[in-house]
């Protein structure tokens, strides 16, 4: 079951992958298709229906996997990261029969593949509950949070779509140099996602003795070659070389070296892409989209924040009151997460009043749907992994 | 102030820009109307003198809103930086913590506050601000939209139409204007007729959804900031051991709960296929499952004074960490525990007669460590006397030997026995000291040793009491919020206007929000009747700005 569950993932990624293919065909290849609507548009149909097969087998996953170790796989990073995947899949196949835009799936679903392969980055196997986590609430919480955030994502790959199409790309300017920094972080995540599997697929490990912050002895297990050491770190393992720099104790300098490695990894990629098309990266994207009409996409911008924002509240902030009441005996503790859920809450609250009293449409807007998507994934990897708190899953 | 009147004979409020009747612009604005509150005049847009109107004007203006808004955001994210105060080990004082943990930056995030950040004055203030701007924000907006959209009249001024976004007109030919209506009403639009012409309107309640999310929202605040009235909230917490029974406090003594049994349970690598990877490279076990196997009495009334506490039973519970017991609005949750906690001592002496120690048989006792019986006398004679019981032993500054607490983690007993043939009244007993490990003689070579022969240990298990009385309010507040928000936000405002005037026909279209569905039936009319081609104003203006290269918004929404 367990085994079958993985498998399903698997196949799902594939689907996302199929459904990018259809979609960016379905851009590209329009010249031989032109005037027949785009509602006729084969490939566009094909990569919706593809991204409907991979909803069903990414769905297949959670429920096997449930079965399989009998709680809502949502406990951990990799199966809180996958199931936002999912989530924001699940978004766009809701979205777009209203809009058929397909341009839409040309941005989100290499983003959900993105999500799925950062969440697969983690340990993958079950994990024993500890007892607070024990009750319905946890599902109900979690899955509701989860499908608000995926919609709210969907109002980011709008907002970046609207930002790679109106932004003149021709001079340099603050505009474009903002828009390749978020180009350069989805390809360094690309960038760590690749280096850590090929890693992981042979088997690396390099074992480190070191002093760690409390001034005791201690080791630490490298997955990937060490650029920079643990403080005083002595390698005992046969495989791995000496560091560049030890760090010192207080910084967990396993995460600084896979930091490091995506850091160059995305250098790599992003200056390879921009050499060889000496274009910045998303000026490179942008005659794709050029047919994108701005005010469609502003308007299903600001429509998935607008149906996000109710689930998330729900989600993200009513039910975890309610289970915190539970649990936790209080409903609200200002433990970090709680914060950032409020936060991230807050920020979506000034972002409807901007657009609806001040009138910030259009690039301004995309900018907000940006910074959004920002605080989702910061709550979700830095919070979770830095800032520890009763939600931790680290 | 004036009241202006329109043309069609409506008399407006003074300020107003649309006739809240005819819809005809009475102050020239742009080629689009502003349409966000039908045109009325709000009075924050109107009185702007009297120190009232000024405070008014400054809390409704959404401007403030939203920097109320990202104020509260970034100083509630600088309050996760370092763990707030609550949230440090316990025991440490916070006045070190902060600077020996996080340096110069902890040292000032201290000094500044920000270890309480969020019951700091100033916190309360900016969430004061903010239900105060909710309130006044929206009263300011609610009374004149309401009476506008009360009042609209389904024949519009001709330049209220040409100033809508979407907006078409052609010469008259074969309408029908039945015909319109019934399609109309089977989108399910409520429709008004007037000399031929039409008002088609659909999801106007979603326009209230703003207000009433708000009004959640200011009693979910209020009911938060009752929280710290007296008697609204408690908090505390009681240990019980395995087989005792506790006050629970807050219930004038009137409610008691037993401590049946408290079991730990932990996750079994050997039966957990699944799981045995995950345990495998966890340090310690992992706990699966901690419960206290409670009951509930309640103080008899029929009990009469002074007959001593005649207890009811009331009900039994598992409590359980997602399952507290509650009763009369109190909760008792399981949040602690503490396993194997000493309980009691059990003692036997011996003689140190010619250096051969010897086991007196019958002088064996038991000393309970929460609640130590302080003499013991044995029928051959013997008599001891606990002079001295420390329960959590620590010799403090002063160096004299003292207790921490009640509680028996470290135990230190002095004993005086006295054999048989002394008399306690008159005689110096042989005095000694006696925990785990720990046996010394206080006066010279005695001639008996006092052993520690058993140590017997039992469970505690922690709970919290916890009563909230701001609960319903919150909850009421939250509900109230939730219906508003999906209401505002899962369906929209549309209006249709159509109408025929001078031999033409002229179709105008206004949503609140989305636009396309507005469109759509649009379209969709257009298959019923020939309408005339209906243009989206705003993206002709759009498309004009492009190609001119400017970035001037005409549409300027004002707040
Ligand atoms: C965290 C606090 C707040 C939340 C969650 C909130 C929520 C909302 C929501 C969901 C809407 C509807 C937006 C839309 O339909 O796109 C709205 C509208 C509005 N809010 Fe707030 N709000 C908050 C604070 C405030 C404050 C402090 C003000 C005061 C200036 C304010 C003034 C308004 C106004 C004027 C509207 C528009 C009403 C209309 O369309 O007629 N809000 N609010």
């Amino acid at each position: 079951m367990f085994e079958l569950s993985s498998n399903m993932l698997y196949v799902a990624f594939g689907l996302y992958l199929a459904s990018t293919v259809f979609f960016a065909v379905s851009i590209t290849g329009r010249k031989f298709k032109n005037r027949s609507g785009e509602e006729k548009n084969k490939s566009a149909l094909l990569g919706y229906l593809s991204a409907i097969l991979a909803l069903c087998a990414s769905i297949a996953y959670f429920v096997l996997r449930w079965i399989a170790v009998g709680y809502a796989p949502v406990s951990n990073m990799f199966e809180y990261t996958t199931a936002l995947g999912i989530a924001m899949a699940l978004a766009f196949v809701i979205i777009y029969p209203i809009y058929h835009n397909r341009y839409l799936g040309f941005v989100t679903m290499p983003i959900v593949m993105l999500i799925i392969a950062y969440a697969s980055m983690f340990p993958g196997e079950a994990q024993p509950l500890i007892p607070a986590l024990q009750t319905n609430w946890l599902f109900i919480h979690v899955i509701t949070t989860a499908i608000g955030q995926g919609i709210l994502a969907i109002g980011f790959a709008a907002g970046v779509l609207y930002l790679i199409r109106s932004i003149d790309f021709s001079k340099a300017s603050k505009k474009v140099k903002a828009i390749e920094f978020i180009m350069f972080g989805l390809l360094a995540t690309v960038a760590y996602i690749a280096i850590g599997t090929g890693f992981g697929a042979a088997d690396y490990t390099a074992e480190f003795s070191y002093v760690n912050e409390f001034g005791d002895e201690s080791t630490i297990e490298y997955y990937l070659p060490p650029i920079v050491g643990p403080n005083e770190g002595e390698l005992i393992s046969e495989q791995g070389f000496s560091p560049v720099v030890n760090l010192p104790d207080y910084l967990r300098s396993d995460d600084v070296n896979t930091l490091l490695w995506s850091f160059l990894g995305g250098i790599v990629l992003y200056g390879g892409l921009r050499a060889g098309f000496r274009k910045p990266v998303a000026g490179t994207i942008q005659p794709l989209v050029s047919r994108v009409n701005l005010q469609t996409v502003d308007e299903i911008s600001y429509r998935a924040i607008a149906i996000g924002f109710p689930i998330f509240t729900l989600g993200g902030l009513i039910f975890a009151m309610i289970w915190a009441q539970i649990a936790w005996t209080r409903f609200w503790g200002w433990d970090p997460k709680e914060v950032w859920a409020l936060i991230t809450f807050l920020f979506y609250a000034a972002y409807l009043h901007l657009r609806l009293s001040r009138g910030w449409h259009g690039e301004k807007s995309a900018w907000l749907c940006v910074i959004g998507f920002a605080l989702i994934m910061f709550n979700l990897i830095f919070v979770n992994l830095v800032i520890a708190g009763l939600h931790s899953y680290a | 102030m004036n009241k202006v009147t329109c043309e069609c004979g409506h008399e407006n409020p003074y300020g107003t820009y649309l006739c809240e009747s005819c819809g005809k612009p009475l102050q020239d604005e742009g080629r689009l109307a502003n349409m966000r509150y039908e045109g009325v005049a709000r009075r924050s847009q109107t009185y702007k003198r009297s120190p009232v109107d000024k405070v008014w004007n400054f809390f409704s203006s959404v401007k403030v809103g939203i920097w109320i808004i990202v104020l509260l955001l970034v100083t509630s994210s600088i309050g996760t930086l370092f763990p707030q105060e609550m949230y440090i080990p316990p025991g440490e004082s916070p006045t070190e913590y902060y600077a020996a943990e996080y340096g110069l930056a902890g040292q000032l995030y201290y000094d500044l506050g920000f270890h309480n950040l969020y019951s700091s004055w100033w916190y309360m203030l900016l969430v004061a601000a903010l239900g105060i701007s909710l309130v006044i924000a929206s009263l300011d907006r609610f009374v004149p939209l309401y009476r506008a959209l009360k009042k609209q009249r389904v024949t519009r001024h001709t330049a209220f139409m040409k100033k809508q976004r979407l907006y078409g007109e052609k010469e008259s030919g074969e309408v029908d204007i039945d015909q319109l209506k019934t399609a109309l009403i089977k989108r399910r639009y409520k429709v008004r007729e007037e000399n031929g012409n039409l008002l088609a309107e659909k999801g106007r309640f979603a326009r209230w959804g703003p207000y009433v999310n708000h009004v959640g929202l200011i009693i979910f605040l209020i009911g938060g900031m009752l929280r710290f009235f007296p008697g609204m909230y408690l908090d505390d917490y009681v240990w019980i051991r395995d087989g005792e029974t506790e006050v629970i406090s807050g219930t004038d003594g009137e409610y008691f709960v037993e401590n049946n049994q408290f079991v730990v349970e932990f996750y079994d690598e050997e039966e957990n296929d699944i799981l045995q990877p995950a345990l495998m490279r966890a340090d310690a076990p992992v706990v699966s499952n901690f419960q206290t196997s409670a009951s509930l009495y309640k103080r008899s009334s029929e009990g009469s004074i002074g007959s001593g506490t005649e207890l009811e039973h009331v009900k039994d519970h598992e409590i359980i960490v997602n399952d507290p017991l509650t009763f009369e609005g109190i909760s008792l949750y399981q949040t602690d525990y503490k396993m194997n906690e000493l309980s009691s001592f059990t003692f036997g002496v011996e003689t140190d007669a010619e250096g051969e120690t010897e086991a007196l048989e019958d002088v064996v006792f038991t000393v309970d460590l929460n609640d130590p019986q302080m003499f013991y006398e044995f029928d051959n004679g013997y008599q001891i006397e606990i002079i001295e019981y420390f329960p959590n032993f620590y010799v403090n500054d002063a160096g004299e030997p003292t207790t921490e607490n009640r509680v028996p983690d470290n135990p230190r007993i002095i004993f005086e026995l006295f054999p048989p043939e002394a008399d306690p009244e008159t005689d110096q007993g042989e005095i000694s000291l006696i925990g785990i490990q720990v046996n010394e003689e206080l006066n010279g070579e005695n001639d008996h040793t006092i052993r520690m022969l058993d140590a017997d240990m039992v469970n505690v298990t922690g709970l919290v009491i916890r009563r909230d009385h701001t609960l319903p309010i919150i909850m009421v507040g939250g509900a109230i919020f939730m219906v508003g928000l999906v209401q505002g936000s899962y369906w929209h405002h549309r209006r249709i206007w159509i109408q025929q005037k001078d031999g033409k026909l002229f179709v105008a279209g206004h949503a609140n929000k989305n636009w396309h569905a507005l469109k759509k039936d649009l379209e969709y009319l257009n298959d019923y009747s020939d309408l005339p081609e209906i243009k989206d104003q705003l993206e002709e203006d759009k498309a004009a700005e492009t190609e001119e290269g400017g970035t001037s918004s005409h549409v300027r929404a004002q707040q």
